[in-house]
């Protein structure tokens, strides 16, 4: 029962498991380029969990050959694309500030530039 | 082919092909960026007031992109709210824009002029997505295309700190934004739409499952981290009074609005008036958040001696205003709380403009080296005093309008409760007194360090004239209440349903 309920859901526990990962990171590391990465891992998580929700058990590719077709839903895939535009464009900005900070401060340590 | 039907989409799309022309005209002559945008956004100021219109006139305006009905394809839909905040938004960031173009050439390096002008224009078009947008998914892309821009504009600053500043900014920002994508998922997940108003439907036969109370808080978080809602406040007194003064306005004065607008449309669109009023009480949970932040955020402004750092914790307190109108989820109070986007955003625009103007002049930032400015700069001064006094909420001006409704919502809840935030209202106007009161008393009546006669030096037409215009506003609204009135009343009902 319990076994079910784990294996039948593995998905959200993975999901879980990065988001947990990527937001320890987010708070708790240093360096300003671990928590990017931090925050990358956090938002790929939810990717994976938004993804993973569209499947269809025995779906195939939505792609229309005449006559009824089980498909899984592609909206989620669309949207997840945009997302990850989303994403890639604010780790830019960030990898590209860090770039800057490290440049004016000689530092990247959070809690040194705190002090500033 | 009928263009008045197109409005919703010319708004948006005019300033989006005048910032990707930016780069193009700076690339040959700097100096046109300017007038290039200008003319992009008092375009959008046209169509917003037709909007407002038509919006009055006929009610909703719903415009399906590429000709595709709803819930399949993306719908923009226009109603009161929508225009209102058009309206404000097109007509602030003009105004900033205007200002802008002496303030730059002098406060900011001249390879950063063009990029100024584009991400500043990306900046007021993803405003102005997010109000006129139907689609939950399309509203977390404009949220962050919002929130990018804002990052950067931020790290433009020429001030020491500004990369720090801005990556805090782009840390929480961040992470609002991983909330608000979750919380759109789950809503996804359980309706299989992502329209606004046909999610409002589907959605009911699942109040009660937790996946919406979790979908409904995690959206909340998300955006009051981009509202900067107390306690999630903590990046915006580093990014605001950091960044140039002319951005300082637009943040402070409109973007944060807009996050505001956010948990309008999502408390009372996508989720019913009922839903949470009585089944999860959201609205008194933001009404006591909200009246946390007003005293919190107003204590915080006496302690500061910089003259930005005052400002941006009087919008943190402001916020809380704001909120606590939406919390109040009363006919009054909801005006109130709409009706003082507007106000406060004229208000502060008007402050950080003239902080802007001062710190352009003088370089003065710290607030008791103020003293004798009101006979060096005595027009920029006379618009920071009433800009202060309707921030405080003195009669005649626009801000005592507004307080005044808040107050009459807070006392129509006809509960206990009401009655302590009807007092918050009053004991946070009394606070912002303190601190809005001692600069304009440092300034005009202020011991002067140097005995010396003070020239009249002004700064130039092209600040004064913007400065001039909101100040003027924040009186003429406060005589003239009726006319923002004309647009929030309407949209408070028709989100509330009375």
């Amino acid at each position: 029962m319990i076994l079910e309920f784990i294996l039948g859901n593995f998905n959200y526990w993975i999901c879980t498991a990065l988001f947990l990962i990527g937001f320890y990171a987010m708070i708790a590391k240093k360096n300003l380029i671990k928590k990017a990465m931090g925050f990358d891992i956090a938002e790929t998580s939810i990717f994976l969990f938004i993804i993973s929700t569209a499947d269809v058990e025995g779906g195939t590719v939505p792609i229309t050959m005449g006559g009824e077709v089980l498909y899984a839903n592609p909206l989620p895939h669309c949207l997840i694309l945009t997302a990850i535009v989303v994403a890639l464009t604010t780790t830019a900005v960030a990898l590209s500030m860090a770039v800057k900070i490290y440049e004016h401060y000689g530092t990247l340590d959070a809690e040194k530039l705190m002090e500033l | 082919m009928n263009l008045s039907s197109h409005l919703p989409i010319l708004i948006v799309v005019i300033p989006l092909i005048a910032a990707f022309m930016n780069p193009l005209i700076g690339w040959r002559q700097r100096k046109f960026c300017n007038p290039l945008a200008v003319i992009a956004v008092s375009a959008s100021f046209c169509i917003a007031l037709l909007i407002a219109r038509t919006v009055i006139t006929t009610g909703r305006i719903s415009y399906h992109m590429g000709g595709w009905a709803p819930p399949w394809g993306i719908e923009l839909a226009v109603d009161h709210l929508s225009a209102f905040m058009c309206v404000t938004i097109t007509f602030v960031s003009l105004l900033a824009i205007v200002y802008s173009k002496n303030y730059v050439e002098k406060e900011l390096a001249e390879e950063k002029m063009v990029p100024y002008y584009t991400l500043l224009l990306l900046l007021i078009v993803a405003m102005l997505g997010i109000v006129v947008t139907g689609d939950m998914f399309n509203l977390y892309i404009i949220v962050e295309m919002l929130s990018l821009a804002a990052y950067a504009l931020v790290a433009m600053s020429e001030e020491k700190r500004a990369y720090v500043a801005a990556y805090k900014y782009l840390l929480l920002g961040f992470t609002g934004a991983i909330f608000i994508l979750l919380g759109t998922a789950y809503l996804y997940i359980i309706t299989g739409t992502l329209n606004m108003a046909d999610l409002s439907v589907r959605i009911q036969p699942w109040y009660g499952s937790w996946v919406v109370f979790v979908a409904l808080a995690l959206l909340m978080v998300g955006f009051g981290i981009k509202t900067a809602l107390f306690p999630l406040h903590t990046w915006l007194p580093d990014a605001h009074s950091i960044a140039p003064s002319s951005i300082s306005a637009v943040l402070s004065g409109l973007v944060i609005k807009t996050g505001a607008y956010c948990i309008i449309r999502t408390l009372f669109t996508v989720f019913q008036p009922r839903f949470v009023i009585e089944v999860m009480p959201v609205t008194s949970a933001l009404s006591w958040i909200a009246a946390i932040a007003i005293l919190v955020g107003s204590l915080f402004a006496i302690s500061q001696t910089d003259l930005k750092w005052m400002l941006a914790y009087s919008s943190v307190a402001h916020i809380g205003f704001i909120v606590l109108g939406v919390g109040l989820a009363t006919g009054y109070g909801t005006t109130g709380g709409i009706l003082h986007i507007f106000n406060h955003s004229m208000a502060k625009g008007c402050l950080f403009l003239c902080a802007g103007a001062i710190i352009y002049k003088t370089g003065i930032r710290n607030i008791y080296d103020l003293a004798g400015l009101g006979d060096k700069m005595p027009v920029t001064m006379a618009a920071f005093t009433i800009a202060a006094f309707s921030m405080v909420g003195i009669p005649p001006t626009a801000g005592f309008i507004s307080k005044f409704y808040l107050g009459l919502g807070a006392l129509e809840q006809g509960t206990w409760a009401g009655w302590v935030f009807a007092g918050v209202i009053l004991l946070g106007s009394l606070l912002t007194a303190v601190f809005y009161i001692r600069v304009v008393n440092n300034v005009y009546f202020g011991e002067r360090k140097r005995r010396e006669e003070i020239e009249k030096d002004e700064a130039p037409l092209g600040m004064l004239i913007p400065i001039v215009i909101l100040a003027g506003g924040c009186l003429i609204f406060g005589i003239f209440p009726k006319i923002p009135l004309a647009l929030a009343e309407p949209a408070a009902r028709l989100l509330l349903g009375i």
